[in-house]
């Protein structure tokens, strides 16, 4: 505590201040629905952003503010940092308006990823609800790199409406990949020829062998809940259910406090924690 | 690109709220770059016929008239943003949503038929939709800075919901309630003046209306307990913002409750 | 002087000495002063500056200074303010303009035994992570530490059970015990090289056994006259089981949700990030300020707060307080400096509803705790 006992500290140097963005400039950005939008972005140093399925920046800009928001890209190419953002929000709402060529600020990659390759050997089966398939699409496409190391690939994918379905042409491309793609919607038009209720109903009939697969599970936190649930009722062993969770975030590296789940810092315990250690701490009200 | 148009609206009110808008002296300049004043009667003889980007509502509703002119002014803005107290909660002049306005009426005026007043002082957010809601008696500078800028930028504006006492702790002051046993209403009301009454060593008087998670009844309860007596605590509610619903509603429990005593003894 | 055997005894114009001896060595001093009817910490230059012959009376939701009629330097309990203010500031710039002034190390002048533990807890927090504060390492680099024994707690102080206290036992560079019996004086002990500088330079006497002896008894009075803290055994167990307990509700009734005992904590580091942009636009900053878990905004989540009623904000607190700090730390989170129940404006003992949650929460037949005098 007094002069001796004080690690000195590693930051004279503000460039290694954890609290400083590093400049990206948007490259590209496409609406993937009504309200939510897939931004390419590059590094304005040229240093690569590699980074694990599964983790997360902090990504704004000063005067709006900054957010925690899972990478979409494919890991195996970081010089391209790509997020999908959904307008909800402060921060989201400018980061969806910007526009080519503007500067946003990012901070990590942060938090623990999906560890896909745990999964090797077996099958893996993905349930994602709404925009929680944007942080399960580098997951899969780690997955696809090596294919041969699987055995059946599954995702369960929910949205709210037809209109809401995140990356239907990739959908496509991954069914020609032998990917088992199922969609299915909370509410469909007059006339919608596709499946119509919850995500969670697909699990007991999707095609994996229980007691060899990997699940890895994103969307609202009650889905997660319901889905979590009814992958251990069919045989998958709770500590391979892997659940994304979201919490309020500050700071990303632990220091602010927010996101506190019990004894767990989500920024850096997480996001992505396995059903067997949250289980119980997700049950407790207001927790 | 032309200039968002603003407009500025009196009700039943005492012109402070303006008068902080005017008093923003080191931004008055780029506000009017930022900012066609197109209606501000107060400042300009500016009368634009309308519609306007941004109107900014001083006052509550306690005429027939007034009440007719707050829907036509909703209908001529495109944003509507209630500035301070009268206009958020009714002001002042909400004392006499529990009192007998006939009475004061005959009291005061010779001729009582000619004033045409309702019986209740009511917020704008009861006769109109508000966009944006600023509490404050009067409206801080800098948070109406905040609401004009998020409005110019598009994103929603920052405002605090907590209550005073983050804002007396961040500053160091010593609490007043703690260490003075002064009645303070800062843990039950609103944070946005920087605690400037208990900095001065005043109890706060509640003027930014009720925190997101007002609590009033257990504040009151430990006031009568550390013996300030149940009518000043009604007093202590009944102030600027004694029409936002947590403090009315516990400023009339306060009563029943010094009656039921009185009842007693 | 004969052969260096600590502890030494100072006279009082050598603790005026060593005021002089740190600002001569360039270091801000920084100690307990009155202000508006409490005591905090601001710069101090001489003794004058201390709330000398002051007393404190502490309760739930009360603190009131009085004149002790003698002319004890440090006669009262921990001040009003700790000294996170120094280290972690209320609001500081993290991008865009703002002062950008190196910090300077500082000195810190009658630290409490709690208050330094305190700030150890800050350093598990801050510095000793995987990713560091920045801004709190610079603050932190060099600080002096004089730190005092504890000798006239409050009745809101439990830093005895939870061994932080009443004597610092580590961290400080100079220990000083006030003892007033038998002429007013000091017994000094050094904690590191510079400290035993500063007592040389401030010119000490051999302690004869009576003064340490004095010493030990005002320790021993002090951790006497407080009150007792948890039972440390199963306290972790006992607050994670009792989550659902409808005694949160009851407590949530009477807690103003003001944010006030998580602010003035010395342990508590929570902090949030917000950005100002400015009319003009340029001036854009983004500005770091204390937060708390009793405000709705710290859990906020798109479509609302996790933690929505007072009752769940109260559960946060104690529960990190006292079962997850130990999980994230190694430590409990609490020094026992009995802050949050004196500056609670409701009047909330934190130590009485540890004791009814953990009543409420043992299995038949273990009821450990059944009321607020728990043995430590």
């Amino acid at each position: 505590m007094t002069t001796q006992e004080v690690p000195a500290p590693s930051a004279a140097d503000p460039s290694t201040d954890p609290m400083r963005p590093r400049p990206f400039r948007l490259l590209a950005h496409r609406f993937d629905t009504d309200d939510t939008v897939t931004v390419r972005l590059e590094p304005v140093d040229g240093v690569p952003l590699a980074f694990e399925a599964g983790q997360y920046t902090m990504i704004g800009m000063l005067g709006a503010g900054e957010v925690p928001i899972s990478i979409s890209g494919d890991p195996a190419v970081p010089d391209l940092l790509q997020h999908t953002i959904r307008d909800v929000g402060g921060v989201t709402h400018a980061l969806v308006r910007a526009r080519p060529g503007d500067l946003v600020g990012v901070r990590g990659p942060y938090g623990r990823g999906w560890s896909v390759m745990d999964g090797a050997g077996g099958d893996v089966v993905l349930v994602a609800g709404g925009i929680g398939l944007a942080p399960l699409r580098p997951a899969l496409l780690e997955i696809l790199a090596h294919r041969h190391r699987f055995g059946r690939v599954v995702v369960l994918y929910g949205a709210r409406t037809p209109a809401d379905i995140l990356y239907a042409d990739t959908l496509d491309s991954w069914r020609s990949d032998g990917v088992d793609v199922a969609e299915i919607v909370d509410y469909g038009p007059p006339g919608y020829r596709g499946r119509v209720g919850r995500v969670t109903t697909l699990v007991p009939r999707a095609g994996f062998d229980p007691a060899n697969t990997l699940a890895l599970v994103c969307g609202p936190e009650i889905m997660m809940r319901y889905a979590a649930a009814a992958l251990a009722d069919r045989g998958v062993p709770p500590g391979r259910i892997r659940l994304s969770l979201e919490r309020n975030m500050k700071c990303g590296i632990g220091l602010c406090g927010h996101c506190q789940l019990r004894e767990l810092f989500i920024c850096t315990d997480g996001p992505v924690l396995p059903w067997s250690r949250v289980e119980a701490l997700l049950r407790v009200k207001e927790v | 690109m032309s200039r968002p148009t603003l407009a500025v609206w009196k009700f039943a009110s005492c012109d402070g709220c303006q008068l902080t808008l005017l008093n923003c002296e080191d931004e008055l300049t780029d506000l009017l770059r930022a900012l066609d004043v197109a209606y501000f009667p107060e400042a300009t003889r500016a009368a634009s016929p309308g519609p306007f980007d941004i109107s900014l509502v001083e006052g509550s509703i306690t005429t027939p008239a007034d009440a007719e002119r707050i829907v036509e002014v909703r209908r001529l803005s495109r944003c509507l943003v209630t500035i301070g107290a009268c206009a958020t909660s009714g002001g002042i002049q909400a004392l006499r949503n529990t009192a007998d306005v006939d009475e004061y009426r005959r009291l005061v005026y010779p001729r009582p038929d000619l004033v045409a007043v309702l019986d209740r002082s009511t917020p704008i957010a009861t006769h109109v939709t508000v966009d944006v809601e600023l509490p404050g008696c009067p409206v801080d500078r800098h948070q109406l800075l905040e609401v004009i800028d998020a409005l110019l930028h598009d994103r929603r504006p920052r405002l605090p919901t907590y209550g005073v006492c983050v804002e007396c702790r961040r500053a160091e002051a010593a609490c007043v309630l703690v260490s003075r046993g002064l009645a303070c209403l800062g843990p039950v009301t609103r944070a946005g003046c920087g605690a400037l009454c208990p900095r001065h060593g005043r109890g706060c008087y509640g003027c930014f209306g009720p925190q997101e998670a007002a609590n009033p009844s257990a504040l009151s309860d430990r006031l009568v307990a550390e013996g300030t007596p149940r009518r000043d605590v009604v007093h202590l509610f009944r102030t600027v913002t004694a029409g936002a619903e947590p403090f009315r509603r516990e400023a009339a429990r306060q009563e029943e409750a010094r009656q039921e005593e009185a009842d007693r003894s | 002087m004969g052969v260096r055997a600590y502890p030494v005894v100072l006279p009082v114009d050598g603790v005026q000495k060593l005021i002089d001896l740190l600002r001569g060595r360039g270091l801000p001093v920084v100690g307990p002063t009155p202000r508006d009817g409490v005591i905090v910490h601001a710069p101090i230059t001489s003794l004058a500056d201390l709330p000398t012959g002051t007393g404190d009376d502490q309760a739930p939701g009360r603190y009131r200074l009085r004149a002790r009629g003698d002319g004890a330097l440090f006669g009262y309990a921990v001040p009003a303010s700790s000294w996170k203010h120094l280290f972690l500031p209320p609001r500081e710039v993290l991008l865009g303009d703002g002062p950008a002034t190196d910090p300077v190390p500082v000195a810190l002048f009658g630290v409490r035994s709690c208050d330094l533990a305190a700030l150890d807890l800050h350093d598990r927090a801050l510095l000793r992570r995987p990713a560091v504060d920045v801004r709190y390492a610079r603050r932190r680099q060099g600080t002096v530490v004089v730190a005092v024994t504890c000798t006239e707690p409050s009745a809101m102080c439990f830093c005895a059970g939870l061994r932080t206290g009443p004597e610092p036992s580590a961290g400080y560079d100079v220990r000083l015990t006030e003892l007033t019996d038998g002429g007013h004086r000091f017994l000094a002990v050094p904690g590191t090289p510079l400290g035993e500088d500063l007592l040389a330079e401030a010119g000490w006497d051999p302690a004869a056994a009576r003064d340490v002896e004095a010493a030990a008894d005002a320790v021993r009075d002090a951790a006497g006259r407080m009150r007792r803290a948890p039972r440390l055994d199963g306290l972790r167990e006992d607050l994670y089981g009792a989550a659902d307990l409808p005694h949160w509700e009851q407590v949530g009734s009477r807690c103003l949700a003001c944010a006030g005992c998580t602010l003035v904590c010395p342990t508590c580091f929570c902090t949030t990030v917000e950005d100002t942009s400015g009319v003009r636009g340029e001036d854009a900053r983004r500005i770091r300020v204390w937060d708390s878990c009793f405000t709705a905004a710290f859990s906020y989540l798109h479509g609302g707060s996790v933690r929505e009623s007072i009752a769940s904000r109260y559960r946060q607190w104690i529960t990190h307080k006292f079962a997850t700090w130990t999980d994230q730390f190694g430590v409990l989170g609490c020094v026992g400096c009995g802050r949050c129940t004196t500056w609670c404006p409701a009047g909330i003992d934190l130590l009485a509803e540890l004791a009814a949650v953990r009543g409420l929460s043992a299995p038949p037949g273990d009821r450990r705790v059944t009321d607020g005098t728990e043995t430590g």
